[in-house]
């Protein structure tokens, strides 16, 4: 038993219905209880979707627990296809109905449904989660579609190169983008123009958009380029071993991850690799404009998926010249790429999915931008801190209306003003602090943190209190006592208080625990705005 | 308004019963304002992942830095041997506390899974009540999807806080059923001011101070989802009275009317302070009116306000109904209102919501109130739409509310019209 208040991903039959809700074509018959339709709208709200989702749940009730749920299944399994003639059934069940055992799975192979090809989706709810459960349903569907088709073992592998004898232009599939990931409506049009602009063709975008019958026809493309492989990991690495066609692993988010795609892409297919032009992103100029210097050891933290962490790591710390402080994810099958790349920017990575211990090490992390999920906005707020969204599990606002994919040259645009503009607006901040005086100044007035921005004496502490429900706060200073000799606490003369509220709010936080841990190492009683700056010149160093 | 086919027996009006998918939420998704209501309180829901990613969904955005309510996740190891649910649940609320040293209530709310697995939450409840005594007083019910459906999970929780009630025969008027405070504490002024010797409410402010309940309880139902409450409430001594629930003008007076002529005060008094009320409520209504007048709505179940709400609608606002699907039909509750209702309303109980959905298109209506999984398909379709969902977040009992209630679902209409991509 896990005590869990908000979670980064629902349960693995959500994942199904992301992959079934991207399709076309395809319906998912979820045997569940009344009130599990709820998840209707993730898709409907957050998504804006303008159609239900593929999706007839059987709505159990306790009264038909003691008839037979069986014969539900099989009613609805017969009335969905007959309503909505699908052209491939997925057939599965949420977590209560797991316990009941109905096995509806089986229940619809034993149906005559008119040839509608079935695919039964066994998900285990108690351990597993949403993104492997969409990664296991589209598995379970490319498979199921794809199994008449599979080479005799021993086959020849096909060459990804087989295009120049068979007289054509080389073709990949773009594998992973689904709903309710981040971005990825606006990525696959990105990386298929990206891609047609050096004579690749896409031949199957899926799941997002496509058909059972584009499914079949995955093998005829000469690679698999996995865009997210939370989705389509293990999809791609059984087409890799039944069908022996490639996969481009890398994700082309940021300059450098998008180069290095090219690269990759190229040498597998055989092409004259281009002299990639820097021009094609303005990112890498902006980034070295002057007006950028400020960017310079920019303390980031970041949490998100596998895909979008790593990749945030690499631009903030190549790209944008940022200082990484903290990086993890709540992705626990990548957990391994996570934490190397972690390693090799000196930091332990954190694996978790409890946001209480990401806050937490958002707080001690002391960052001046987090790059996070909705989840991490949340706390960023709490914070003080300002914050991009950068992945998944998202909120209706990063669904935007405007093109703005992540990947790509476009994305490294998208992605440099994005990051940067919340930096900006602290800078802007941090003027309207040193103007605070002025007379013209309204009292109060902030730009976009509002006047909640805390100031918060230990970062390491977060009130618990929510802006509704405001409660006493539990570190109320005690007054400065004079002169007093060491016991084992400094406390801040009026002056080194005065000194250090005109430091800007955005290191306040880190000169004042600086300041202390100089004054306790030095046995410093009462801190003066002279301890201040001995500490200031220390930590120069 | 159109004179709709009558129907023979006004008192039973025709009720179509359906069964199949139902777009509802369970009764989990009650924890979204009954938490509100009570500060001191928390929800533990022992359940599964959809369970967390259900209220998280619902609640629609994550407002609290860490909330009152949370989740007991079952993982394999608690299904495969049942013995260690108990110690793992006792671990878990143990951490919890200490953590929340504040709260003084905590509600076990079973699921679907804890309810399948036959996970006995009551014993549960009653060990650590007894291991926490003096500290936090542990209680439970169920809000399971099997069980409840969204609003019905109020009612089951009432139920549980209602053995800790004291007995009492003392005269007072007990409004039941979670209203907005500031809605509450004007229900209370203009009850004083009528002269209604005492007002108490359930669920209170504070967990910890429920009112007492006995033979001089006068029960009034501010919620039409109660009926389990109201009717243990009854069994304790309550008088319930019956009135039709306070939404618009004309439902709010006959509301307030019911609570007064229950403590036999004199007509005038009540009527010297009603009678300001209802006018200005009424002026308050007529904009809105003249942009419902004549309109076609089709209630979707969801909140079980769906009957109140089509009278107030039709009556106050002169829209047509077509059809008023409500997800189960209490009839002793629903009485007063449906006497008001007018002659022939189509009523659905229950929902096939495929079969329901090809009636709305069959009728196209001008107006369709539906939950968050339906709304935006149905504009697509060119179908003008009401979240239902506001209306159990938003304040709209009472008089002085009967203009905003309208304008909720005026302004879907309004916004049409302002609209214009030519």
């Amino acid at each position: 038993m896990e005590l869990t208040l908000w979670t980064y991903e629902g349960p693995p039959h959500v994942g199904a219905m992301r992959i079934a809700s991207s399709m076309e074509g395809v319906h998912y018959v979820l045997h569940a209880p009344q009130g599990d339709t709820y998840a209707d709208l993730l898709f409907t709200m957050i998504e804006r979707r303008n159609r239900r989702p593929p999706v007839t749940y059987t709505t159990f009730q306790a009264r038909d627990l003691g008839g037979d749920t069986a014969e539900l299944v099989k009613r609805t399994i017969k009335a969905a296809v007959e309503r909505f003639q699908p052209e491939a059934l997925l057939v599965g069940e949420s977590c209560t109905a797991e316990l009941i055992q109905d096995q509806p799975g089986s229940l619809a192979h034993g149906m005559d449904l008119g040839g509608v090809p079935v695919v039964s989706l066994e998900l285990p709810a108690y351990s597993k989660k949403e993104n492997w459960g969409a990664a296991e349903s589209f598995y379970q569907l490319v498979r199921g579609l794809l199994k008449d088709q599979m080479p005799p073992p021993g086959f020849a592998k096909p060459s990804p190169q087989r295009w120049r004898q068979e007289g054509r232009r080389p073709r990949v599939n773009l594998l992973g983008p689904s709903l309710l990931g981040f971005r990825c409506r606006d990525d696959v049009l990105e990386i298929s123009k990206l891609l047609a602009s050096h004579g690749i063709d896409v031949s199957v975008v899926a799941p997002l958009g496509a058909r059972p019958a584009d499914l079949m026809r995955l093998p005829d493309a000469d690679a698999n380029v996995c865009l997210y492989a939370e989705v389509a990991g293990t999809v791609c690495s059984w087409l890799e071993r039944s069908f022996g066609m490639a996969t481009v692993k890398t994700v082309p988010i940021g300059i450098g991850a998008t180069r290095d795609f090219l690269k990759e892409i190229f040498e597998l297919l055989g092409l004259e690799i281009a002299a990639a032009s820097e021009d094609e992103s303005r990112l890498p100029w902006y980034s070295r404009s002057v007006d950028s210097t400020y960017l310079t050891g920019k303390r980031v933290f970041i949490f998100a998926d596998a895909t979008h962490a790593l990749a945030a790591a690499r631009i903030a710390s190549q790209e944008l010249g940022f200082e990484v402080v903290g990086l993890g994810t709540y992705s626990r099958e990548q957990a391994r790429e996570v934490r190397a790349a972690a390693k090799e920017l000196g930091l332990e990575a954190l694996i978790s999915d409890d946001y209480l211990a990401v806050e937490k090490a958002m707080a001690e992390a002391a960052p001046e931008l987090v790059l996070g999920t909705q989840m991490e906005r949340h706390s960023a707020k709490r914070l003080g801190v300002p914050c991009a969204v950068i992945s998944s599990p998202l909120h209706v606002q990063d669904v935007p209306a405007r093109y703005s994919p992540q990947m790509g040259w476009e994305g490294a645009n998208v992605i440099f003003d994005s990051w940067v503009h919340p930096l900006m607006m602290g800078l802007e901040e941090h003027l309207i602090g040193m103007f605070r005086h002025d007379f013209e100044f309204v009292d109060g007035h902030r730009s976009h943190l509002g006047d909640g921005a805390p100031e918060r004496s230990q970062p390491g502490i977060s009130s618990e209190g929510a802006a509704s429900e405001p409660s006493p706060d539990p570190g109320a200073q005690a007054p400065a006592a004079e002169a007093a000799p060491w016991s084992g606490e400094s406390t801040w003369s009026a002056d080194g208080e005065a000194e250090l509220a005109k430091i800007p709010f955005f290191v306040r936080g880190k000169v004042k625990r600086n300041t202390e841990t100089f004054a306790r190492e030095r046995e410093v009683a009462l801190i003066s705005a002279e301890t201040l700056y001995d500490a200031k010149a220390h930590f120069s160093r | 308004m159109a004179a709709p086919p009558t129907s023979a027996d006004l008192a039973l009006p025709e009720v179509l019963k359906e069964s199949g998918q139902r777009e509802v939420f369970c009764g989990l998704t009650s924890i979204v304002w009954l938490h509100r209501r009570m500060p001191d309180a928390f929800f533990l829901v022992v359940g599964s992942r959809t369970c967390a990613h259900l209220i998280q969904s619902a609640a629609g955005v994550m407002i609290f830095a860490e909330p009152r309510f949370g989740t007991a996740i079952l993982g394999e190891r608690d299904l495969a041997g049942l013995a260690d649910a108990n110690d793992e649940l006792d671990r878990l609320v143990r951490e919890l506390l200490e953590r929340r040293p504040e709260i003084r209530t905590l509600f076990l709310v079973g699921s679907c899974p804890s309810e399948v697995i036959k996970l006995d939450l009551q014993r549960a409840a009653e060990r650590l009540s007894a291991q926490l005594a003096g500290q936090v007083r542990v209680l439970n019910y169920s809000g399971s999807g099997i069980e409840t459906t969204f609003t019905q999970g109020e009612d089951h929780a009432l139920m549980a806080m209602l053995p800790l009630m004291p007995s009492s025969d003392e005269d007072q008027l007990l409004i039941v059923g979670t209203l907005a405070d500031a809605v509450e504490d004007r229900f209370r002024l203009l009850f004083e001011r009528m002269g209604v010797p005492r007002v108490r409410s359930l669920p209170p402010r504070r967990s910890t101070e429920l009112p007492p309940v006995g033979a001089g309880t006068r029960l009034l139902l501010a919620q039409p989802f109660l009926s389990g409450t109201a009717r243990a409430l009854v069994h304790r001594g309550a008088r319930l009275l019956e009135s039709p629930y306070p939404f618009g003008v004309e439902g709010s007076r006959l509301w307030m009317e019911a609570a007064a002529a229950a403590f036999g005060l004199a007509p005038a008094a009540v009527a010297a302070v009603l009678d300001p009320l209802v006018t200005r409520g009424r002026r308050a209504l007529e904009p809105h009116r003249r942009e419902l007048e004549g309109r076609r709505l089709f209630l979707l179940p969801d909140s079980q306000m769906e009957i109140p709400l089509a009278r107030f609608l039709a009556r106050e606002c002169g829209m047509e109904l077509v059809e008023v699907g409500t997800p189960y039909l209490d009839r002793q509750l629903m009485a007063a209102e449906m006497a008001l209702l007018p002659a022939g309303t189509r009523l659905s109980e229950g929902q096939d919501v495929e079969r329901q959905l090809e009636r709305v298109r069959a009728e196209r209506p001008d107006l369709v109130v539906c939950g968050l999984g339906l709304a935006n398909p149905l504009e697509a379709e060119g179908i003008a739409t009401k979240w239902s969902i506001e209306l159990v977040f938003s304040p709209i009992h009472g008089c002085d509310q009967a203009g905003e209630l309208a304008e909720l679902f005026a302004r879907p209409l309004h916004r049409r019209q302002r609209l214009s991509f030519v």
